[in-house]
């Protein structure tokens, strides 16, 4: 079986925990206004490779991510669409070496597609990027239910989940969307950690490059105040909702960042 | 017995754990003997006390000064630098702990010329000054230089090399350096004894043979002996005598600074690097607190004015000088941590407080702090080491546990990446030949691609339309041959002269009377040619000839596989032609049967060599610099950073025992999100790096924003330190060319 795969990087820290072998998959059905990778779109572009490929490329490195705790984080892209390649992967990763497995995903995503791909998934990195369904399909020209779906069904599998979410002014910084993602997050028992992203411009040249226009040109990077102000209201939500997260046992405070 | 007893607590033995370190000179046997390792955390550490603010303030002043002064501060035109040459110097007398400076006052240069007169003269022009023409005409007519007795004996073809910049840094014009006193010997025995030792070596060269070896070494023992008086006298003029042990903290940290001092005073190295002091210190620190002499503030105190004092060590230098090394730099190399042959990590409290100056003084490039990284270092000084590197970015790091089964456990780094036994071994510093103009000699028949003319062997240029990699290594064995040869006769008489005409007597009384020499090659440009050699195997390479048939453009057809990504088919190569050359090297005699070993370093002068080298088969255009050190060059390796560490790491040390330079720029939060993780993940890199091989690694972290800022606004950052091949640098003092090159080089994780 093949992968079609857009890259991959040797050295990722901040894609889960410790040092990452980061793996990005080619091809996404979502196409989000602020997108830093927007050469991972085309379905069927990049380099197809096999599993055994990837894992020639993992081996030289396990040294270094068995010493800092860290493991393989498949990202793209959106993982999730070639659920059976990435499912194969994992578990050889697991097989040969007991590696930590980390998918970031942006959940729209069938939960009866991923099971297989969810047994040998360690941790879950979901991008969560609006809560009001409106502007989450103006924002990624898809409506977010599936997504909400794909994160009721992490908990009940109880595969511990880091929940990401970007930061863009305009786009998903009004206060009572910010206070509905809290009130999400914290109905949610697994959720080991919440992720707050600030929008930035470092992809833009990419859809330069690809000749397309960036629709954001017009959209700054979010000031740190701004920055706090969300994750106060966040928080605000998380603790409207706190029951089932103190139910979970899972820890908050220090890690929210 | 209780005589001795009584004696040996009086002086400044006392309390000190036996050994044979007290009958014969062996520094290694007494901190075995008496270390104690620390294993804990940073926590106990102190701030800077007022005195330290306050004279850190002062320097600070006057660097500032020294800037705004166009590099130089002060020039001292009329005495002749030697150890006893100048009264004494202060800051601020009544609040340093640690005195002596190399003139009498600070940030003050002196002239040095027994290196050569011409550097002296034209840096004192440089920087608007007047040699007097006494001296210009006494180190002419009447005192000959080194510089002087290397162009009597440098061959035509050696002067040809040197132009065409196939051979460069050649340590011909001022002081080799690169050598490093075992200054722990001045406060461990008192100078007295030191001298005796001395005495009794030259007796004992009292042979029936008296040879031209037997001669040299007389004559030098004798100065040496000599030199070790005058320091004595250049203590005794700061008020201290030296001649006995020092007998507490404070003393131990002078004494040692002083043997230092002399030492900078008589020669002008190109590095000038410290040793490996500070766990010696230690067990002194850790007697007066132990009897309650010191607090752990008045410890840290010391730390921070020794290290004062070797961030002003200054020399006179020409700014083309400069160009090729920037930042005016001395490298005042202190080696740090390691693991003893015991088993027992080498790490003190003192080793935190060496690197905790960096933050009681703010970040500095001097003293060129070096951790000496094994995988068995205790973890809470592993983490002390990933945060100072993540929050100064100056520290540089090289590999024990590679180095220790070839140097034992006393080693110390001289320079970059120069490891020698203290007191025991010695380099003749070689500086570095240009394999990258190697590659197109081979190509263009020995022509040099800049100037035309006929510098290496003249065999035939390749006429083929597509180069032929074959034909191309066949030729290049040629060239590599002649170069490895004029390159070691090159050196010889370098050497040769230099210990002549300015022999390093006071750093040479601070080793054992028989040492080990090395003959250090190096090489610049490799990874230009590994991947230019794999562009010819695996793409098409057609070299575009100019009216004179030398090529001077390449075009590629197809993709090849590039260093850096631990792609065994261009690693393979890069690993062969560094083997090659060092078994080229090692074909021939060497001056004073030293032993040759070879670096892959270039520390900033990548730049310059790149400049002077036309466009290479790899795609790199005529001028752009090389990558430094044994770095992938910039932007080629893309699979991220591991990949790129891999690829260097397969550089064989076993050929390249003079190091191999790595430097890794990395952005803070390409290392983490949080703090915790970020050092946990530096850490990681470290251990996997070296396990996997690697020798030394300069870890910078810092934004390539900040860097941008810093070259349009350089007085926001005076402090501001980075690594470079080697070796840390202030980064505003770098050329605008350096400060480019720096910014555009292969920046991990910009996220």
């Amino acid at each position: 079986m093949k992968g079609r795969i857009h890259s991959f990087d040797t050295f990722g820290t901040v894609d889960g925990p410790g040092i990452r072998f980061v793996l990005f998959m080619q091809g996404c059905a979502l196409q989000c206004l602020y997108c830093h990778n927007p050469d991972t779109w085309e379905t069927n572009a990049g380099r197809a490779m096999d599993v055994e490929e990837i894992l020639a490329e993992i081996e030289p490195y396990l040294e270094y991510y068995r010493r800092s705790g860290g493991g393989i984080t498949v990202t793209g892209g959106e993982p999730t669409l070639q659920a059976p390649f990435v499912a194969r992967l994992f578990a050889e990763c697991k097989r040969r070496w007991g590696l930590h497995t980390a998918l970031d995903s942006n959940g729209f995503c069938e939960p009866s597609h991923a099971q297989q791909l969810l047994e040998v998934t360690d941790l879950v990195l979901l991008d969560l990027k609006q809560m009001n369904a409106q502007k989450h399909l103006a924002l990624t020209s898809q409506p977010n239910d599936r997504m909400i779906r794909f994160a009721y069904y992490l908990d009940v599998l109880n595969i511990p989940v880091w929940i990401r979410h970007v930061l863009v002014p305009g786009w998903t910084d009004d206060a009572a969307d910010l206070l509905a993602l809290g009130e999400f997050i914290g109905s949610l028992t697994n959720v080991s950690k919440f992720e707050l992203l600030p929008y930035h411009r470092m992809g833009v040249y990419k859809w330069q490059q690809l000749g397309k226009a960036y629709p954001l040109e017009q959209c700054p990077v979010p000031t740190d105040r701004e920055v706090s102000r969300a994750r106060m209201l966040i928080e605000q939500g998380i603790g409207n909702d706190s029951h089932n997260v103190n139910a979970g046992g899972t820890a908050y405070g220090g890690n929210v960042n | 017995m209780a005589i001795e007893q009584t004696e040996l607590k009086a002086s400044g033995w006392r309390g000190f754990a036996r050994g044979k370190w007290m009958n014969h000179i062996d520094v290694n046997d007494f901190i075995g003997k008496n270390m104690t390792v620390y294993a804990g955390d940073h926590s106990f550490l102190e701030g800077p006390t007022g005195a330290t603010t306050e004279l850190w303030f002062l320097v600070r002043e006057l660097l500032d000064q020294e800037r705004a002064n166009g590099g130089v501060l002060d020039i001292d035109v009329d005495t002749v630098s030697t150890i006893t040459s100048h009264a004494p110097g202060y800051i601020d007398q009544g609040k340093e702990k640690i005195v002596g400076l190399q003139t009498d006052a600070p940030l003050k240069r002196s002239v040095q010329p027994f290196g050569g007169i011409r550097m002296v003269q034209d840096a004192c022009e440089a920087y608007g000054y007047q040699l007097p023409q006494e001296l210009a005409d006494l180190f002419t007519s009447i005192r000959k230089t080194h510089n002087q007795g290397v162009f009597d004996a440098y061959t035509n073809e050696m002067r040809t090399a040197r132009k065409a910049a196939i051979i460069t840094g050649l340590p011909d014009a001022y002081g080799r350096g690169r050598i490093i006193g075992d200054y722990r010997r001045a406060p461990l025995y008192g100078v007295n004894r030191l001298i005796e030792e001395k005495q009794i070596d030259l007796l004992q060269l009292e042979v029936d043979s008296i040879t031209e070896d037997v001669i040299r070494l007389r004559e030098e023992l004798a100065e040496q002996i000599r030199s070790l008086g005058e320091l004595k006298q250049m203590a005794s003029a700061y008020g201290y005598d030296i001649s006995g042990p020092a007998t507490n903290a404070a003393e131990a940290v002078q004494w040692l600074y002083f043997a230092y001092l002399g030492a900078i005073k008589e020669q002008n190295g190109a590095a000038m690097s410290l040793g490996r002091v500070s766990t010696f210190l230690d067990i002194y620190i850790e007697r007066d607190l132990q009897e309650g002499t010191l607090t752990e503030q008045e410890a840290q105190e010391l730390i921070d004015h020794l290290v004062m004092k070797l961030r002003l060590v200054k020399f006179l230098r020409t700014p083309d000088y400069n160009e090729l090394f920037s930042g005016d730099p001395t490298w005042v190399t202190e080696s740090i941590g390691g693991m003893g042959l015991d088993g027992r990590a080498r790490v003190t409290k003192n080793s935190f407080r060496f690197l905790h100056t960096l933050y009681n003084l703010g970040p500095a490039p001097e003293p060129n702090l070096t951790v000496l990284w094994s995988t068995q270092l205790p973890e809470g000084f592993k983490a002390f080491c990933a945060k100072v590197s993540a929050e100064t970015s100056s520290i540089q790091y090289e590999n024990d546990d590679l180095m220790r089964p070839y140097h034992g456990d006393d080693y110390g780094i001289a320079c970059c990446v120069s490891a020698m036994r203290i007191g025991k071994q010695m380099q003749f510093f070689g500086a570095r030949a240009n394999l990258a103009k190697a590659l197109l000699y081979a190509i263009n028949g020995g022509v040099d691609e800049k100037l035309g003319i006929q510098v290496g062997p003249a065999i035939a240029p390749i006429t083929a339309d597509v180069l032929n990699y074959e034909e191309v290594m066949g030729k290049f064995d040629i060239v590599t041959e002649w170069l490895a040869r004029l390159y070691v006769n090159t050196l010889n008489v370098i050497h040769y002269m230099h210990d002549k005409y300015c022999y390093e007597r006071l750093e040479m009384a601070l080793h054992d009377r028989d040492i080990i020499r090395t003959m250090a090659t190096g090489i610049a440009g490799l990874s230009v040619v590994a991947d230019s050699l794999s562009a010819i195997k695996y793409a098409k390479v057609r070299p575009v000839r100019n009216e004179k048939g030398i090529a001077v453009d390449f075009v590629i057809e197809g993709e090849y596989p590039q260093y850096g990504n631990n792609d065994e088919r261009v690693d393979a190569i890069a690993v062969e032609v560094t083997e090659a050359f060092m078994n080229k090297i090692s074909k021939h005699p060497t001056y004073r049967g030293s032993v040759p070993t070879m670096s892959v370093l270039t520390i900033t002068s990548n730049v310059v060599y790149g400049k002077k080298t036309g466009t290479t088969p790899d795609g790199r255009k005529a001028g752009e610099p090389f990558a430094p050190g044994a770095n992938p060059m910039h932007g080629r390796d893309r699979k991220g950073a591991l990949a790129s560490l891999a690829s260097v790491a397969k550089i064989p040390y076993e050929s390249c025992q003079d190091g191999i330079s790595n430097t890794f720029s990395i952005v803070p939060k390409a290392l983490g999100r949080e703090e915790e993780a970020r050092i946990s993940n530096l850490v990681a890199l470290l251990d996997g790096y070296m396990a996997g091989g690697g020798h030394h690694l300069n870890v910078n972290v810092f934004d390539r924003a900040q860097l941008m800022d810093a070259m349009e606004h350089p007085e926001k950052y005076p402090q501001l330190t980075i690594r470079v091949s080697g070796y840390a640098v202030n980064f505003i003092k770098l050329t605008r060319e350096q400060q480019l090159d720096v910014i555009n080089r292969t920046f991990h994780g910009t996220i």
